[in-house]
């Protein structure tokens, strides 16, 4: 059972308390923008073998949305934090560098 | 290669077995192909098969980072239908199905097609409407199949209960020659096959990098080497998107892990396959008496190859229902595997960005069904460049808001 602490409740969650939302930090297009943006928003995908920073909601407790980062070949969380921001937080950032040198995600790594 | 046959199995019976040949050859790897695919799963060595019967072109490896038909070719429910909605999945899964009908004769390979009859069940009135759409829609594509009253069902499946409180039957899609087949036998099949046709099938040998020159496609950086390639299919399931970020593209998919479980083998009890979309199970008997359920994915990216073990308790809690007697069945065996989920879960058989690089993904949670079909459109695709059969799998179909709606006719079952 994949177990995840709810940075707003500071409880470890159980999977079953939880509902995933997919990729997180993904750049939201709206009226204006390019085909090619909007494809990217609402398609394209990192789907990393490995390092995976993700939305999920605590719908059976808060009911808020945050993020987590989690290793999609070990199954391995490296933390979660708040949903209110543009990027993973430093501390987690170099955590992760730690324990899966050479990681890449994006620009976050 | 020694023809399987009565004869056969009479001689080699006189001497103790000891003259049969191996099925396929193992050889190490040459410089260079006319054309390297990536996955020796059901769907790569269907794609190997018919670029060489097809189109004659048998200068082929076929690179497999595991072994041979070990990833989600031997970790399916075997399921095999084409009652679909729209027309570009109906044509690719009735040809893959009107394949299997005529595949042992084909390879020479026993693949146990059994087309025993599949029922999807209505539960609810807005799949009853659902259904009743999809039957008309497959009579157009030619697809045959009927909506079934719940008596018929109930006389197709008379361990089904039909009366259930929260979700009663209220009819069913019925495709009498859907059913299942033996999946290894699939891939040994085409294998033995390929081989024979002088295509070289390379186990344990994974893809590192795809090397271009150009914007084209030259070969594959493997852990036996550098091999040498004009045109590159991949065809990687879970590890697609892996497999693109190697050649620099992206894909729009995830990679998430859908089980299933058999139960201890009992008599036999059901002869049909039965699929309950609103709840989200599938069963059907194996040969061997166990029954083979299935249910829907779970809900977050994964590479692993195991899932969480609630989706297994969801899928069995979902079937008691309609199914009482088996919330007495001890449960066997469970297993994962990691399918590649597209945006409108539609499979995507494509060319890339890369020249001479071509892609045959996102089959998702119902690619067995598909292998022959897949294999034959993507050598086509392959060999020529277009294929009446992927027109519209195109990965470029996302960004021209071009989808396949299927997943809601689909339901999350396959």
């Amino acid at each position: 059972m994949l177990t995840l602490e709810c940075p707003y409740c500071s409880i470890q969650a159980d999977e079953t308390e939880l509902h995933a939302g997919g990729e997180a930090h993904l750049k939201r297009e709206t009226v204006g923008s390019l085909d090619n943006d909007f494809e990217d928003y609402l398609f394209m995908r990192e789907n990393p073998k490995g390092v995976h920073f993700e939305r999920w909601r605590h719908v059976a407790g808060c009911g808020k949305w945050f993020h987590a980062a989690r290793c999609t070949m070990t199954l391995e969380v490296f933390g979660t934090y708040s949903a209110q921001t543009l990027a993973p937080p430093k501390d987690l950032r170099e955590k992760i560098s730690t324990k899966r040198p050479g990681w890449t995600w994006r620009a976050f790594s | 290669m020694k023809r399987y046959s009565v004869f056969a199995i009479a001689r080699e019976a006189m001497r103790q077995h000891a003259g049969w040949p191996r099925a396929w050859a193992s050889p190490t790897p040459k410089a260079k192909y006319d054309v390297v695919i990536v996955g020796a799963g059901g769907h790569g060595l269907a794609t190997a098969y018919y670029l060489g019967k097809n189109f004659g072109i048998t200068n082929v490896a076929v690179i497999e980072k595991g072994w041979l038909g070990g990833g989600n070719t031997g970790r399916n429910t075997t399921i095999i239908r084409s009652n679909y909605l729209q027309d570009p999945s109906a044509a690719i899964y009735e040809k893959s199905r009107s394949l299997y009908e005529t595949m042992s004769q084909d390879l020479n390979y026993n693949v146990m097609f059994s087309p025993r009859g599949v029922i999807m069940l209505a539960q609810t009135h807005h799949e009853v409407r659902g259904y009743q759409r999809t039957a008309h829609a497959n009579a157009l594509q030619g697809v045959k199949t009927e909506f079934i009253s719940p008596a018929r069902v109930k006389q197709l499946v008379p361990i089904m209960n039909i009366d259930g409180p929260r979700y009663p039957v209220l009819g069913g899609l019925w495709q009498a020659r859907g059913g299942t087949a033996r999946h290894d036998a699939v891939a040994w099949g085409y294998a033995r096959a390929c081989s024979d046709m002088g295509m070289d099938i390379i186990q344990q040998c994974e893809v590192t990098n795809v090397l271009t020159d150009g914007g084209k496609v030259t070969g594959v950086e493997t852990s036996k080497g550098k091999i040498l390639c004009d045109k590159l299919g991949g065809v990687v399931a879970g590890h697609s998107s892996a497999l693109a970020e190697m050649a620099g593209f992206q894909l729009p998919m995830e990679s998430v892990a859908l089980q299933a479980l058999v139960s201890e083998p009992i008599k036999p009890c059901m002869d049909v396959v039965v699929m309950a979309n609103t709840v989200h199970g599938y069963m059907s008997q194996s040969d061997k008496g166990e029954m083979v359920i299935g249910g829907g994915t779970d809900g977050y990216n994964n590479y692993t190859q195991r899932g969480s073990f609630h989706h297994i308790e969801e899928t069995v809690r979902a079937l008691i229902e309609t199914f009482p007697m088996i919330s007495r069945l001890k449960m066997l065996r469970q297993w994962g595997g990691i399918v590649d989920v597209t945006g409108d879960r539609s499979p995507i058989l494509t060319k890339t960005p890369v020249e001479g690089m071509f892609m045959n993904c996102g089959w998702g949670t119902g690619g067995f069904k598909a292998i022959p079909g897949s294999g034959w459109a993507m050598a086509e695709l392959m060999a020529n460049g277009h294929s009446p059969l992927t027109e519209e799998f195109s990965m470029n179909r996302f960004r021209a808001g071009k989808f396949i709606d299927e997943s809601v006719a689909a339901g999350v079952a396959h």
